[in-house]
């Protein structure tokens, strides 16, 4: 299977996607494999509010990568619907430019329940493209609620696009913006108010360097739809690649990955426990408080 | 994979017809039914049918088409598909297909035609019930 994905398969890599979507207890199995034929693709996240233009940025930037010679993979993620648990996934319709290219893969995903923004299995997806070989590996989801702090976590490089519309509320930027941001591309280019929204956003970034322990992430403007400053971004998330491999962050973004890992596993085998049922009626009834329940479900003794 | 995992679905328009007000209805409609919809939009030959399908591995890939084309382009995406090894994928059509070409549509591959005020809950329906999933 792993030594299909290497010879550049579609179907198998596009139907191994499938089990890891779902959730196959085959993919638990395949998972050391899979890690270890990986060979090191540059996982960037691209994130952005809708009117950003990110659609049509990651498309000109994938352009521009296979101008230099990468073969890129993308996974697209979008929210399901917390009710029907339907989605629309609506990111590939942007990327008509590349639809015949035999070395772009692209991937939509819905969240599926995961309120961050990403699929819980984003992250093997992305390993299944890497071992693919495909490089840069691209996670585009959308910029709403935490998913930049969500995708930063996955990914080593972490872009944030916004609209030059910025005005008053770049005063407003949410916290996560300043904290998760590796490269900040103000798109829209062409709209005023683009250059003036840089700006801002690097003297917001450059006074936050005292509290934030790094250099502040460089902001270009860039306009998607004629290609305008697409190179300087591309070489500002190639640049980034050596950064996110520096031992200290590799190791924050792996303590995230195990504790996350961790998280799942206690979730699955508490309500596989035979005790599940009557703990949770406890809780509701107020005769036990969660924190005990949790306790009592890790340890069931 | 489990039953509970949601049907994906691709949605297209072969074709130059340039109306997609119906395959956006029935997208939005699809996704209130619980159903991932991928909709690739307009002009879409059936190789980028079938290489999107490919790459999404979709279990149903649903074709909207008003201009007339059916014939020449709804058994070539069929055929595409079967020859990417997805045999197994549902293929149906809706949009202005006369009642004359439906049963040779049908021996092409394609499973259902739903003509115009088709309700979204009947496709939903047909989806669920004959989807063939391994």
């Amino acid at each position: 299977m792993v030594d299909e994905l290497a010879t550049g398969g579609r179907r198998p890599l596009a139907r191994l996607l499938t089990r890891i979507e779902s959730g196959d207890p085959t993919v638990r199995e395949l998972l050391p494999q899979l890690f270890a034929a990986g060979k090191g693709a540059h996982v960037v996240g691209i994130t952005g509010p809708p009117g950003s233009g990110k659609s049509t940025l990651v498309s000109a930037l994938i352009g521009e990568w296979r101008k230099r010679g990468r073969r890129v993979g993308i996974l697209a993620v979008d929210p399901s619907s917390p009710y029907t648990r339907g989605a629309i996934l609506g990111d590939r319709i942007r990327m008509m430019d590349h639809a015949a290219d035999p070395d772009v893969f692209m991937r939509s995903m819905a969240s599926r329940g995961e309120l961050g923004g990403l699929a819980a299995t984003t992250w093997i997806a992305a390993a299944a493209l890497d071992t693919a070989g495909y490089d840069p590996v691209l996670i585009e989801t959308v910029g709403a609620g935490q998913s930049e702090v969500e995708v930063a976590r996955v990914a080593e490089t972490t872009v944030v696009v916004e609209a030059p519309e910025m005005g008053d509320e770049v005063q407003a930027i949410k916290a996560g913006l300043l904290e998760v941001a590796d490269v900040i591309a103000v798109n829209k280019g062409d709209r005023p108010g683009a250059d003036r929204a840089a700006r801002q956003l690097r003297a917001m970034l450059s006074t936050a360097g005292g509290r934030i322990e790094r250099k502040p992430p460089p902001v270009l403007v860039t306009t998607a739809v004629t290609g305008e400053g697409v190179p300087a971004l591309a070489d500002a998330i190639d640049a980034h690649r050596q950064t996110a491999r520096e031992p200290l962050a590799a190791r924050d973004r792996a303590a995230h990955q195990v504790r996350r890992a961790l998280a799942d596993l206690a979730g699955r085998r508490a309500v596989a426990d035979p005790s599940w049922e009557a703990t949770v009626d406890a809780v509701a009834r107020r005769e036990l408080d969660p924190l005990t329940a949790a306790e009592r479900l890790m340890d069931p003794r | 994979m489990t039953d509970d995992t949601p049907i994906r679905v691709l949605i297209a328009k072969p074709g130059l017809d340039g109306h997609d007000r119906g395959a956006k209805v029935l997208a939005r409609g699809l996704r209130d039914e619980g159903f991932e919809v991928i909709y690739t939009g307009l002009r879409q030959t059936p190789e980028m049918i079938a290489d999107a399908a490919e790459q999404e591995d979709v279990d149903v890939v649903g074709l909207s088409i008003l201009s007339g084309a059916h014939m020449a382009l709804l058994p070539r995406t069929v055929q595409l598909l079967r020859e990417r090894g997805m045999s197994d994928v549902l293929v149906a059509a809706g949009g202005i297909i006369p009642d004359a070409d439906i049963a040779t549509l049908k021996e092409a591959g394609i499973a259902e035609i739903f003509g115009p005020g088709t309700s979204i809950g009947q496709i939903a329906r047909y989806f669920r019930e004959n989807v063939r999933r391994s």
